[in-house]
C-alpha cells in the first residue's frame, strides 16, 4: 500500500490542502466566548497588560444585576464605563469588591487580565437560539 | 472520478473522506469543551500563555452544566435558576440598599401580526432594578416609549441587554408569547384586584 502523505503527486497535496482548511475552518467554528462575556480595552494594551475579559456569566450566578448596574454605577453598554485601575485599587467599580474580602484583590492581576493582546473593545457572545428560530 | 480539474483514483477518495474525518475530529479535540461550553483556553478570547490566570478561572462547563438548561445564549435557564434556588446571587453589596421586587405583567398589542408581548416585571425585577430601566430606556407609564422591534435589534430599549447577556432576540416566542385571539382584555399593565398606577408608582 501507498503511504499517501510522502508521495509528491499533485493530488496528494491537493488532498492535503483541503484536509488543512477544513481543520481550520472546523476549529474556528467551534471555538468561541461565552455568551455575554466583555472584553475590556480601553487602556490595557497601551499599558502592556493583557485586555480584561468581564464574564457575565460568572457574576451573575454570585450577584444580581442591580449590585453592579445600580450600585457601583456602571452603565448598562459596553464602552459607556470609563474606568481605570487607580479607581479600582481605590475600591470604585471592580474594586468594590475585588478587595480581597469578597473577591480576590487587585494584586492578582493575571486572573482579569487574562484576555489575547490586541482584542478589540465590546461585547462577545456565542449562542444562538437553537432549533427552528435560527436565521 | 472528477473533482474539478483533478481525477481522483478509488484508493484516493478513500484517503481523502479518511484526511477529512481525521482532520474533523482534530479539530473538535482541539477546542476543547466541557459539556457544551467551550474551555476557557480555547475561546478565542483568553491568552493560553496565560498559564497562571487559566489556572484559578472557572471554566464555564463547570458551573453552568449545573443549571436549568437553556436553548440559547449561556445554554442557561437563567430565571428559572434564580427562582428554582439553584442559585443565590447577592442583591446588595450596601447596607440599607432598598430592595424592590414588583410583580406587575405588561401586555403590548401593537406587535402587526405576531403574538403579543408579554413583559413581566416579576422575573425583571428579581435581577435588576427599578432605575436600571426607569426612566431612561423606558418611561414608567405605558404607552409613552416608541418600543419598537427596529430599535430592539439596534440596541435600544430591550435589546439593552437582550441579545447581548439576556436571553437572545432569536427567542422570539419568549417575549412575543400571548397569541392573538386567546387575550380578550386591555393592553397595558395587568393590575392585581384592587390596584392601580399609584400603587406602583415609582415617586
Amino acid at each position: 500500500m501507498r503511504i499517501f502523505l510522502l508521495n509528491k503527486s499533485i493530488n496528494q497535496s491537493f488532498i492535503l490542502g483541503i484536509s488543512i482548511l477544513f481543520s481550520s475552518v472546523f476549529y474556528s467554528g467551534i471555538a468561541s466566548a461565552e455568551y455575554g462575556d466583555v472584553v475590556i480595552n480601553r487602556y490595557s494594551d497601551k499599558a502592556g497588560m493583557r485586555p480584561v475579559i468581564y464574564p457575565h456569566w460568572f457574576h451573575r450566578i454570585r450577584f444580581r444585576c442591580k449590585v453592579c448596574h445600580g450600585e457601583l454605577g456602571f452603565e448598562m453598554k459596553a464602552g459607556a464605563n470609563d474606568v481605570t485601575m487607580a479607581e479600582i485599587i481605590d475600591g470604585k467599580f471592580c474594586g468594590m469588591c475585588h478587595n480581597g474580602e469578597i473577591a480576590w484583590s487587585t494584586e492578582y492581576c493575571d486572573i482579569c487580565h487574562s484576555g489575547k493582546p490586541g482584542l478589540q473593545p465590546g461585547i462577545r457572545g456565542a449562542h444562538q437560539t437553537l432549533g427552528p428560530g435560527v436565521w | 472520478m472528477n473533482i474539478g480539474l483533478f481525477r481522483l483514483k478509488k484508493t484516493q477518495l478513500i484517503s481523502l473522506v479518511l484526511l477529512l474525518s481525521v482532520s474533523i475530529a482534530s479539530g473538535i479535540v482541539y477546542a476543547a469543551k466541557i459539556g457544551l461550553w467551550d474551555s476557557l483556553a480555547d475561546d478565542g478570547l483568553h491568552d493560553r500563555r496565560n498559564k497562571k490566570g487559566l489556572k484559578i478561572l472557572q471554566e464555564p462547563g463547570h458551573a453552568l452544566s449545573k443549571l436549568p438548561r437553556g436553548i440559547s445564549g449561556n445554554q442557561v435557564d437563567w430565571v428559572m435558576a434564580l427562582q428554582k434556588g439553584f442559585i443565590e446571587p447577592r442583591t446588595n453589596i450596601y447596607e440599607g440598599t432598598e430592595i424592590r421586587v414588583i410583580d406587575l405583567d405588561i401586555i403590548m398589542g401593537e406587535t402587526s401580526t405576531m403574538n403579543y408581548v408579554l413583559f413581566p416585571h416579576k422575573a425583571h425585577t428579581e435581577w435588576l432594578d427599578c432605575k436600571n430601566c426607569h426612566p431612561v430606556f423606558f418611561e414608567a407609564k405605558v404607552g409613552v416609549t416608541p418600543v419598537n422591534m427596529g430599535g430592539i435589534l439596534e440596541g435600544e430599549f430591550c435589546g439593552r441587554c437582550h441579545g447581548a447577556v439576556s436571553f437572545p432576540l432569536t427567542d422570539c416566542n419568549r417575549c412575543h408569547s400571548i397569541i392573538q385571539g386567546t387575550f380578550t382584555g386591555q393592553f397595558g399593565a395587568q393590575y392585581p384586584d384592587g390596584l392601580n398606577y399609584e400603587d406602583f408608582s415609582l415617586e
